[in-house]
């Protein structure tokens, strides 16, 4: 059974809708989702498969808002740049899950912290060098 | 030079809180050994030939005092004593124990120092000219954009797992210091229409498949450099060959797509990417650039006693003549200090002489300390006055040799005697020539000649821009030396061509030497250099050298 | 024709310390290539490499080496081996003296 992983840490998957389903090696110039689509799920087919953050960013650039899934081999320690990609959970199996438990995902929740890119990237007006309340 | 601000000293000890946890979590085995290897990688732990080795790095080859008296420190408490500086402006300790490491890391922090992505599929230490914000010929100082990189590269979420690694090198004067075109991205400093901007070069890299990078962007305004970085980058995260290794490099996708088609598939990235970029980023640039602000030099101090004492001390006057460069301002020079000292280690340096640089950079040297990518410490900013004592310290340490650009002066990685990739040794090799050029005498005469050389096709020797260049290899289980030659690592970059069948380990140095008495018969005159005459010349008289006339084939070691 | 086995060694590097490490015929590691069990039946090389690459909490990168029978027990028959077991040639490191 799969187990989704968010920032308060696991739960069951509670999705009954359709799943837009994207692999890693998906052409990024054909990445064009809809809006009313419920759950785009990404594929990692192993954690050292780095794509799928590129994927995942890009696809909130063009404007998809809905809910972003990372799914597979994601490890605990992936777990910050997930969510500062631009995924909302990460799906992994019930194996990996015994492996690296709860609390070592938990361990990365904070994810909004120490990032440096979106401090870089910040408005005018952000304050520089300050601990980042906002994300991306 | 840069200090770090309170976001930079809590994100490294967060990250170095975070690692700490993974070594624990590999111990008790939530984390695989696959997995666990990157995670180590990407905070610069190797598993070497002997034991670990933690890669340090050192950015855009900058440091203080206090900085290097850590690195001292570290290498006494932890490991044995000494380090080794790379050709990618890092220092390798080689013996660090796996529960050590977290401790070694919080030391460094302590100092603003990390080893964050100096290893693994990241975007790596970004490297600089080593004399930069001293050399006369300077555009402008990189060191303010090279700290801007590290920070927009460091824990980059999408950039921690691409396809390969990823070296970024940028230099601020047309005199190539820093090989940009042998780098992922190469970055030139330039000045046009009064705007400030960069020659973007990508594709370039040496390892098995030499290829020197090519322009991709002619001029970059200063502004656009982060979303234009984070657009090649992240083309290349999706683009590049993750079937096969040896393909996966952002070189191989240049090859296999062309320029053109890169360059567009950037641009339309860039142009998503571009509104994600705030202009935070500008204003964290222009506060960096006062953090670089050069440091204040003595006026009106006579250099007599610089003068007198080269006059009248032949020892001195040598040194000075192969160890200094211009500095921008007359009465001031850069001191290269060589870590190539005769039969000694390329690149190695004990806690004593990482203790006495850091005492001569505070007593002379305004506090900043450079590693070169030719594996040497630079003191940039010295008063002429000073060099006579400065001269004698470094001699007192083992550190006053007097060859850096001459032949002595070798690039070597650590190849077999530490190296798990290596496929041959190199350090030996690199001794033997030093020492045997020492007892013929000939250094001076022979000039500037630039020997490198790799344990292996990785090329971290940089054997591929050598004006000779040494590749040591496995063949039927002996090692075996192949020479390339006519390579050049400056702004008139090439790659050596190999010239014929390898050499075994006894025969190599006789080799180089009848290279260079090849040279030294050849030349027109004593201010042809090596690789000027190579040029003029070709390779046939340089093979007819190695292999005797009529070139006949031996049979093929390599 | 199948190429005859050569005598191997099951070797890697230890978790903890890094250092190079051997598999002795008692399934202890040691650090002295002269303990090592030297394996001359393929199948049985085989065998013992899989049960040394399980203990993953002890070994990284386990893997056979192919060795020879020595007079004090296996010795390297690839000069990669030979740096292995005895470390950097003594030059590799650096003398610490004045003068070096």
């Amino acid at each position: 059974m799969s187990i989704l992983v968010t920032d308060t840490g696991f739960a069951p998957d509670d999705w009954t809708g359709p799943v837009c389903d994207l692999a890693s090696h998906t052409d990024p110039a054909a990445l064009q989702i809809a809006p009313d689509t419920g759950l785009v799920r990404i594929r990692f087919p192993s954690f050292a498969d780095g794509r799928g953050f590129t994927l995942a960013r890009l696809l909130r650039l063009r404007g998809y808002a809905g809910r972003l899934r990372a799914a597979g081999h994601v490890i605990a320690d992936q777990y910050a740049m997930a969510r500062r990609a631009g995924f909302d959970e990460v799906e992994i199996d019930a194996a990996l899950a015994a492996r690296q438990p709860e609390g070592q995902w938990l361990f990365r929740a904070d994810w909004r912290a120490h990032d440096h890119r979106a401090r870089l990237q910040a408005h005018p007006g952000a304050r520089l060098g300050a601990p980042l309340g906002a994300g991306l | 030079m840069y200090r770090y601000t309170d976001f930079d000293a809590d994100f490294v000890a967060e990250r170095n809180r975070q690692f700490r946890q993974q070594v624990a979590r590999r111990l008790d085995g939530s984390l695989t050994e696959d997995e666990f290897k990157p995670l180590r990688l990407m905070n610069g732990l190797y598993l070497q030939l002997h034991a670990y080795m933690l890669r340090v790095a050192i950015p855009y080859g900058t440091l203080n005092a206090r900085q290097m008296r850590r690195l001292a420190e570290i290498a006494e408490r932890w490991d044995r004593g000494y380090g080794h500086f790379t050709t990618r402006q890092n220092i390798q300790f080689n013996w660090p124990r796996l529960r050590d490491v977290p401790d070694m890391l919080d030391a460094l922090a302590e100092v603003g120092m990390h080893a964050v992505q100096t290893s693994g599929n990241t975007i790596r230490n970004v490297t600089a000219d080593h004399l930069a914000g001293a050399a006369a010929d300077e555009i402008a100082d990189p060191r303010p954009v090279a700290e801007l990189i590290r920070q927009w590269s460091t824990d980059h979420p999408e950039f921690q797992f691409l396809p390969r690694k990823f070296k970024i090198a940028i230099t601020g004067s047309p005199n190539d210091r820093a090989v940009t075109r042998a780098h992922d991205i190469g970055l030139r400093l330039l000045e046009r229409d009064g705007q400030t901007g960069y020659e973007v070069i990508v594709g370039g890299g040496m390892g098995r498949t030499p290829m020197l990078g090519q322009v991709i962007r002619d001029f970059l305004p200063e502004a656009d450099l982060l979303p234009y970085l984070e657009a090649i980058v992240s083309v290349w995260n999706l683009l590049g060959r993750r079937d096969n290794k040896y393909k996966a490099r952002i070189k191989i996708t240049l090859h296999e797509h062309g320029i053109d088609a890169l360059r567009t598939r950037v641009e339309d990235r860039f142009a998503e990417l571009r509104p994600a970029f705030g202009g935070a980023d500008r204003a964290i640039l222009a506060a960096l650039r006062r953090d670089f602000a050069p440091p204040a030099l003595a006026q009106g101090r006579s250099t007599r006693v610089f003068e007198t004492a080269r006059a009248a001390d032949p020892v001195f006057r040598a040194w000075c003549d192969s160890n200094l460069a211009p500095h921008r301002a007359a009465d001031h020079a850069i001191v290269q200090v060589s870590l190539k000292a005769h039969g000694a280690v390329p690149g190695d340096a004990s806690a004593a002489q990482m203790r006495a640089l850091a005492d001569l950079a505070e007593r002379y040297g305004h506090d900043d300390l450079r590693i070169s990518h030719e594996q040497n410490v630079v003191l940039p900013h010295v008063h002429k006055a000073d060099l006579p004592q400065l001269h004698a310290a470094l001699t007192a340490q083992g550190l006053g040799t007097a060859n850096i650009g001459r032949i002595s002066d070798i690039i070597a990685c650590p190849g077999m005697d530490y190296c798990a990739l290596a496929t041959a040794r190199s350090i030996p090799v690199a001794q033997e020539i030093a020492t045997r050029f020492q007892a013929l005498g000939l250094e001076d005469e022979i000039g500037p000649l630039k020997i490198k050389i790799s344990g292996c096709i990785n090329a971290c020797g940089h054997h591929h821009v050598g004006h000779i260049g040494i590749l040591g290899l496995d063949r039927g289980g002996v090692e075996t030396y192949q020479i390339t030659l006519g390579g050049d690592h400056s702004e008139t970059a090439a790659l050596g061509q190999r010239i014929g069948p390898g050499f075994a380990a006894d025969e190599i140095v006789p080799a180089v030497e009848r290279l260079v008495q090849a040279y030294l018969a050849l030349r027109t005159e004593p201010a042809e250099t090596f690789l000027a005459c190579y040029r003029r010349l070709g390779p046939e008289p340089f093979k007819t050298a190695l292999y005797g006339a009529g070139n006949e084939a031996r049979p093929d070691a390599a | 024709m199948p190429r005859p086995f050569t005598p191997k060694v099951v070797t890697a590097n230890a978790l903890t310390e890094g250092w190079v490490i051997y598999l002795t015929e008692d399934d202890r590691w040691t650090r002295s290539l002269s303990e090592a069990e030297l394996l001359t039946d393929e199948a049985h090389a085989e065998l013992r490499l899989i049960e040394a690459s399980a203990r993953s909490a002890e070994a990284v990168g386990v893997y056979l080496a192919e060795m020879k029978p020595g007079p004090d027990g296996p010795e390297p028959v690839h000069f990669r081996e030979d740096f292995r077991r005895a470390g950097p040639s003594p030059r590799a490191v650096p003398l610490m003296t004045e003068g070096s």
